[in-house]
């Protein structure tokens, strides 16, 4: 490189850098200098540039199938409901990030699809989901635009959406007003070692010596478990959202199909798509969601396009004349068993990870960004870590 | 579904998209011209509809003989199956089929109509991007008052409906192109109280070579500041418009006069009376196709993002070349030799046999970019608009998000590139999709972050995965492309 930029040497230690400056790594910040932490976050482009600058702000349970992850849906819901209040600038870090408590709304289309929602929904109500049967002929009530082709479904009062990316600046920015510095466009090139230990990271203008690394670099994530020499399986999971004109409100809640659990659950490759609609406080609709397994793949897929805005028109008639304006594709960091990895890495001392949430990020980011600032400081975490353990994956497996 | 299977697709038929397929059929290839507008001509030779009234093209037209010339051609070659031409067409999407491009398009002069025509989609071994410009805008305080429009929606409005926008108007902003803006209404009956430019044509002194090498050009701008005196058109050079002034509607607007720092003079500023003020800032080139196909693009002299292109018109994608103001804003002149160059290049691909001695178009190209180059650094943007841009300047109209709150998100939130302020703040999100307000986003963006505009602040505005309005329930039922099995892992 023959202009590399001059080296600016950083004489102070941070207790925390915070490698990515997304949703997680935001709120990992936040809550590290919560706890008393020196922090520095650094990434490789611009704040919530990549996988929270394409999502749709999802902080949802309905979606969590009992287990590790609906324990860690369950803390973030609570930890975005006592901030939502947070005075901020003479208005609340609620409204700032216009988060909406509008809850969610799950439909089933058949009768076995409704038994199963009826099934999952009473397991979720014994772990303290409010999750409360709608009968078909008064869906109506809730959603007047839905089709009537529906069998029943279920409203999940919890449910939440949040404009992602100011989500993500307002955290990093109260993280800053604590004392934090956030380095943009400077990519992690390598990291400090004192022999085994993780002591810091290395960038193109200066190396920044920490007391702990934080690995929160999404779908990015394996690229920096592999300057550390582990393997942390994060890989690409594309979606696609489509945005309509703006509308009069006429989509009051987030609606989904019911076989969206099952997508979101599923091992294939191949393109799914399960309808989700929900309308926004600044008019559009969004349409979601898709999900394939094409590496980093930029190209448009019409097939996808096409299948997300025909479940749309098909889930509400009403939608079929309305113009899609604009649409967006964002690559999911997931892991191969569909829950993030959290804790530290024992076979990399000083080396840290909240990475890998999939498509449940933004929801998952306040809850996890507690777990992390619990371990840091040696408290005993609220929710067992096992689940989300680093070294879980074993060695890489030739396919 | 309509489908149409050619050989060369070109998307535009503007001057540099009506050269370039006339070049390509003559030369022996089947071509599709696909245009969004209801007649050929583009922007530059937008025509009334029939029984608007009477039309003098040479009072509204430069080069019209040459636009009914290659109308007329290319519709002869029409009726020989070798042209398609496809009017009224919204290209949304075009992507990658096999060793084609399949062309998507939306059909309908009007995209949201009720019960619109099946959709279409043109299949193509080639394509020539020949998609234009759009009138550039920048915010300044009472844009968005009634009685403000763009420079070329005025000249739209006459040339395409031989409406004058008001009775006493205003042309302000930059460029020669406000003069034909200001002749036009002129000639159709509105009293045009100012013509407010922002630069000096003296500057051009500064550029002798590439006048002399288009001398054509500046008699063309003689031509009209000739008429302009005819008419008592008072040209200001040197000024600005720092107000639109009105409440409901636009009343006036207060002008003053830049110094040599360029900034207004103090004492210099006086109120124009008008009921409609027409202003444009040059144009910026519409390269959402482009993007889409993955073609390298660069920041051109006049600060816009162009497609790069070779000595044969040719983008960075295999089997693309690209055309007129997307490769760079130069005129209908310099679109018509690039058309003219890329139709041959694409029919030279398929390998036919004669596309002719073109060393005098290239040489013609040559001179004509010198002088656009020259042009551009006449007529730059004045800094004082940015500057004087306030925090309660509206900047997208559509988001209503003003220059304030695109500050602060930069300052405050930390967007550091144009695309983070767009998430943040929303503008270039609404219906228009930051055609108007995304340059002006783009430089605030880079003010407030203490540097240059660059590439990425541009694309911002440019890159999407729909380029044009798309009906739901049409996209739903969009036939081809099999969904491709993923990695299998």
């Amino acid at each position: 490189m023959p202009d590399r930029p001059p080296r600016t040497p950083t004489s102070t230690t941070s207790d925390l850098v915070v490698v990515g400056a997304g949703i997680v790594g935001a709120a990992c910040a936040y809550h590290a200098t919560r706890v008393g932490l020196s922090v520095t976050v650094v990434d490789s482009g611009p704040i919530t540039g990549g996988t929270t600058g394409a999502g749709e702000g999802n902080i949802l349970l309905s979606d969590k199938e009992p287990g590790p992850e609906l324990d860690l849906a369950l803390l973030s819901n609570r930890q975005w409901r006592s901030l939502a209040d947070l005075p901020l600038d003479g208005t609340t870090f609620g409204r700032a990030v216009e988060l909406e408590t509008k809850g969610g709304l799950v439909v089933a289309t058949g009768p076995a699809a409704l038994a199963g929602l009826t099934r999952l929904a009473a397991q979720q109500r014994e772990l303290g989901v409010e999750a409360i049967a709608v009968p078909g002929d008064r869906l109506p009530d809730f959603e007047p635009h839905l089709t009537d082709d529906v069998a029943g479904g279920y409203r999940y009062p919890q449910d939440m959406q949040v404009q992602p990316m100011l989500a993500a600046a307002h955290l990093l920015r109260l993280a800053r007003r604590a004392g934090a510095t956030v380095l943009t466009h400077e990519p992690v090139t390598g990291l400090l070692r004192d022999g085994e230990r993780v002591t810091g990271v290395r960038t193109p203008r200066r190396d920044i010596p920490a007391g702990a690394v934080l690995n929160a670099a999404g779908t990015w994530a394996g690229e920096i478990a592999a300057l550390a020499g582990v393997r942390v399986p994060v890989a690409p999971r594309r979606g696609y959202i489509l945005v309509t004109e703006p509308l009069p409100p006429i989509i009051r809640h987030k609606v989904y199909l019911a076989d969206y659990v099952a997508d979101v659950a599923s091992d294939s490759a191949a393109l799914q798509t399960s309808t989700v609609v929900e309308g926004t406080g600044a008019g559009t609709v969004l349409i979601g969601a898709s999900r394939e397994r094409v590496g980093f793949d930029r190209t448009i897929s019409l097939p996808a396009l096409r299948q997300l805005a025909a479940g749309a028109v098909r889930l509400f008639p009403v939608l079929r004349d309305v113009a899609v304006i604009r649409a967006y594709r964002g690559f999911r960091p997931y892991c191969p068993d569909h829950l993030p990895v959290i804790g530290p890495d024992r076979r990399a001392p000083g080396l840290h990870h909240a990475c890998g949430h999939e498509g449940a990020g933004i929801g998952l980011s306040l809850g996890t960004a507690r777990l992390v600032a619990q371990s840091l400081i040696g408290e005993p975490p609220e929710i067992d870590l096992h689940p989300f353990r680093p070294d879980r994956f074993g060695p890489e497996v030739p396919r | 579904m309509t489908e149409h299977r050619v050989d060369l697709a070109v998307i535009g038929a503007g001057p540099a998209g009506m050269a370039a397929a006339l070049a390509a059929a003559e030369a022996g290839t089947r071509v599709a011209v696909i245009d969004a507008g209801v007649r050929p001509g583009g922007q530059y030779w937008r025509s009334p509809a029939p029984g608007a009234g009477p039309f003098r093209p040479a009072t509204l037209h430069h080069g019209w003989r040459r636009f009914t010339s290659t109308d007329t051609r290319l519709t002869e070659l029409a009726g020989t199956g070798r042209v398609l031409r496809l009017a009224g067409h919204h290209v949304w999407s075009i992507l990658p089929a096999g060793d084609e491009w399949s062309v998507h398009c939306v059909l309908g002069a009007e995209p949201r109509q009720h019960g619109t025509p099946a959709p279409v989609t043109v299949h193509a071994r080639r394509l020539v991007i020949a998609t234009g410009a759009y009138d550039r805008q920048l915010p300044f305080p009472g844009w968005d008052l009634p009685g403000v429009i763009t420079a070329g929606g005025g000249q739209a409005l006459l040339k395409g409906n031989l409406v004058v926008a008001g009775q006493t108007v205003v042309v302000a902003g930059t460029g020669p192109f406000l003069l034909p803006v200001a002749d036009g209404l002129a000639r159709y009956g509105a009293r045009v109280a100012a013509v407010i430019e922002a630069n000096s044509p003296l500057a051009f002194a500064r550029f002798p070579r590439a006048v002399l090498g288009a001398t054509g050009k500046l008699g063309e701008a003689t031509g009209y500041a000739g008429r302009l005196l005819r008419h008592r058109v008072a040209v200001r050079h040197r000024h600005v418009v720092l107000r639109a002034l009105g409440t409901d509607r636009l009343t006036g607007v207060l002008v003053g006069k830049l110094d040599r720092a360029g900034r207004v003079r103090a004492g210099t500023e006086r109120e124009i009376a008008c009921d409609v003020l027409a202003v444009g800032w040059g144009f910026t080139p519409q390269l959402e196709l482009p993007l889409q196909l993955g073609c390298a693009t660069r920041v051109d002299v006049d600060g816009s993002l162009v497609v790069t292109v070779d000595e044969d018109q040719a983008t960075s994608v295999a089997g693309v070349w690209a055309a007129g103001e997307a490769t760079g804003v130069g005129g209908a002149d310099l679109a018509t030799v690039e058309g003219r160059l890329a139709g041959l290049a694409a029919a030279a691909s398929f390998g036919a046999d004669e596309v002719g001695d073109d060393r005098a178009l290239r040489r013609r190209r040559t001179s004509l970019r010198g002088f656009a180059s020259a042009m551009h650094q006449v007529y730059p943007i004045p800094q004082v608009m940015l500057e004087r841009c306030s925090d309660e300047t509206l900047v997208c109209r559509c988001e209503e998000v003003d220059a304030g709150t695109i500050r602060r998100a930069v300052v405050e939130l930390g967007a550091t590139e144009a695309r983070i302020v767009k998430l943040l703040a929303r503008p270039g999100m609404g219906w228009c999709q930051g055609r108007v307000c995304g340059f002006a986003t783009a430089c605030l963006t880079a003010r407030h972050a203490g540097r240059p505009v660059a590439e990425a602040d541009l694309r911002a505005f440019a890159d999407r995965v729909i380029a044009a309005p798309t009906p739901l329930g049409q996209l739903a039922t969009w036939p081809g492309d099999e969904p491709p099995a993923g990695d299998g892992g």
